[in-house]
């Protein structure tokens, strides 16, 4: 994959993904791909199947002027690199769908076992049409991804405070930490809706894979500060675990938001010295 | 004939008059049908909000110590407080 650099992602991006384990790109497909898309649908075109986990992702669906052509836009390929670098494996793909008049929401669930790596993968939601909130869609849990949970583990919440429902125009793509928790909604409508997604898997160390223009952002600490409504008293736990997801990122571990785990660390053995 | 309808809070911290982070309702009565996501706002602000409503206490969420190397680790929510009305169904009231 060559992406330029005016398709890569900013710190300021990249810190917001570290934030909420989640970017949304609103539209950011065009229309004759988002067709295109759909009518593979149509003509399962494209395998329901998965295909041969952990190949390079460009060996897939090299003709393909829906799916295919997606992850080979400049603009895709700019925010994969700049996540997972270049050359990244392809896991798995699902296409889901949901019924017309279908009531009951998914439990939710993060698409992992526990996983205590910081390395991570990515997974691409693809809305191919449009998704008004009776449609679904995708329900997400912003700032859910570093949470050491098992799956379904989960599937006794219904609704948290901040949850974050996919109503969006076709072309949507969102792009999620594997750890994220979502669910995918009721579809009140009488159409079936459809939701694409693609994980990805890194082949090189992640560090500062994006556009490092604004390295030092001001803005930086602020987001990796963010308190998401949900975390009640477990907040600033949940922001040493973005403190150390930020490090491994950056590749530096003095990095600190507001002094959270430089305080925890400090442990000095230095004699002191006699008083004279 | 009676039959269990339960609600679930999970607040900020373990003091009963704490706000509410997420929630949970499971109506045995067959009356009311909740899943994800279908609602934005909690049915009250606090444990205690919900018993001045009828809403009885069954369980409280146990204080547990962290694991030793798993001080820092999130994972469930912690302060889940487990509330129960039962109700008549006879007369298909």
């Amino acid at each position: 994959m060559a992406a330029s650099k005016e398709h890569l992602l900013t710190t300021v991006q990249v810190a917001n993904f570290a934030a909420d384990g989640l970017l949304v790109f609103p539209e950011l497909i065009p229309d004759d791909v988002n067709q295109a898309a759909m009518q593979e649908i149509d003509n399962k075109a494209i395998p329901i199947g998965y295909e041969k986990s952990g190949q390079e992702l460009s060996n897939i669906w090299k003709e393909s002027k829906g799916f295919g052509a997606l992850f080979r836009l400049p603009q895709v390929e700019g925010i994969i690199r700049s996540l997972v670098g270049p050359a990244p494996l392809y896991d798995h793909h699902a296409f889901h769908k949901v019924g017309p008049r279908h009531e009951e929401g998914q439990i939710w669930h993060a698409d992992n076992i526990i996983d205590p790596r910081q390395h991570f993968d990515i997974q691409l939601f693809y809305f191919p049409h449009d998704t008004p909130r009776e449609m679904g869609g995708t329900m997400f849990l912003p700032g859910s991804h570093l949470r050491r949970i098992h799956e379904t583990d989960i599937g006794r919440y219904q609704n948290f405070r901040g949850q974050l429902p996919m109503v969006c125009k076709a072309g949507t793509i969102a792009v999620g930490h594997h750890g994220i928790w979502h669910c995918a909604q009721p579809n009140h409508t009488e159409s079936m809706r459809y939701m694409f997604k693609l994980r990805l898997n890194p082949t090189v160390r992640q560090r500062q894979l994006w556009n490092t223009d604004d390295l030092n952002d001001p803005q930086v600490p602020g987001i990796l500060n963010r308190n998401h409504r949900w975390y009640g008293n477990d907040d600033r736990l949940e922001i040493t675990q973005r403190i150390k997801f930020w490090r491994f990122l950056l590749d530096d571990d003095k990095w600190d938001a507001h002094y959270w785990l430089t305080r925890v660390e400090n442990k000095p053995e230095r004699p002191a010295p006699f008083f004279t | 004939m009676l039959r269990q309808k339960l609600l679930v809070l999970y607040l900020h911290y373990p003091a009963l008059n704490s706000g509410v982070c997420a929630w949970s309702i499971w109506d045995g009565t067959g009356k009311e049908h909740h899943t994800t996501g279908d609602s934005d706002t909690p049915p009250y602000n606090s444990v205690i909000e919900a018993m001045k409503d009828g809403w009885r206490v069954i369980q409280f969420p146990q204080l547990n110590p962290a694991y030793p190397g798993m001080e820092l680790t999130t994972s469930y929510l912690r302060f889940e407080y487990i509330l129960e009305k039962l109700e008549d169904i006879s007369n298909g009231s």
